[in-house]
């Protein structure tokens, strides 16, 4: 994955309408109209963001002429997870390490106690 | 995705504001000894970014305000990766404020602010460590290395968004 799709997928995330938008989604194909409706926003509103997700890939149409359906595109989505994943993964690297180190300076503090704190 | 046992472990990353990222991890053991583990270059040379093939070149901690610490990883292939800054605020063995900054030039310009705090409940310690970045490009940068911050602004935005998929990729 290119840092430049990378980026376009992290700035389609960043705004909650367009979460929802995802979320909503997730559960089947939906026409703008579908979608603008829990929303209390306008069509172009929504409009606006479809366009975001779209050119993030996130999302497709579909093939009915009249309704134009969105629906989601898992792919890059589930590629910046597992982007995310692999840096989590780093960081709990690192800390499962530490929780052996510690479990490790606790034995050495029971053999040799000594109080202070 | 890993996961361990008891109430210890379950790393949360959480995005409090635009420029920041927000860590919180609960270890085992009671707060002194985690922050001594933070903090002596002999017990960050256990745990912190050694991992595969990746030892600590150079461990420097001068622990006081204004004192500066240096991090430089080595690989086995002889690159390295480096960073480190300086102490604003030192509450032992429950508060670190120090500057953060990195070698790699995708880092950008500008000092990001670490803020770590040690929090002690029932012989478990709970660490949160916020980095406030300069800017919000800074931020952006970090979210292409895969190396640091990454921990994207997103993440939760993410959760978020997965918690509603149907499972497929869980």
């Amino acid at each position: 994955m290119t840092p430049a799709r990378l980026d376009a997928t992290f700035a389609a995330l960043a705004d909650p309408t367009r979460r929802a938008i995802l979320a909503r989604l997730a559960s089947g194909e939906a026409s703008v109209a579908e979608l603008a409706k829990p929303f209390a926003m306008s069509q172009p509103a929504i409009s606006k963001h479809l366009k975001v997700l779209e050119r993030a890939g996130l999302i497709s149409r579909g093939r009915d002429a009249q309704r134009r359906p969105r629906r989601l595109e898992a792919r890059p989505l589930a590629e910046a997870t597992e982007w995310l994943e692999r840096y989590r993964d780093h960081w709990e690297d690192n800390y499962q390490r530490l929780d052996a180190l510690l479990e490790e300076m606790k034995t050495k503090q029971k053999t040799h106690p000594r109080r202070k704190r | 995705m890993k996961s361990t046992t008891k109430d210890v472990g379950a790393l949360q990353v959480t995005t409090p504001s635009d420029r920041e990222i927000t860590m919180t991890r609960v270890f085992d053991a009671p707060r002194s000894m985690v922050f001594d583990a933070w903090t002596k270059p002999e017990l960050l040379k256990r745990w912190l970014g050694v991992f595969g093939d990746w030892k600590f070149a150079v461990c420097e901690v001068d622990l006081k305000v204004g004192g500066k610490y240096r991090y430089v990883w080595r690989g086995a292939d002889g690159k390295e990766m480096g960073m480190g800054g300086v102490y604003r605020e030192i509450v032992r063995p429950e508060r670190i404020v120090c500057t953060e900054r990195f070698d790699e030039p995708w880092y950008g310009g500008g000092d990001a602010i670490d803020t770590t705090v040690f929090i002690e409940k029932d012989k478990k310690t709970t660490v949160t460590t916020t980095v406030l970045y300069a800017s919000k490009q800074v931020r952006d940068s970090v979210l292409k290395s895969p190396m640091e911050g990454g921990v994207a602004k997103s993440y939760d935005a993410l959760d978020e968004v997965l918690a509603s998929m149907p499972a497929k990729n869980k």
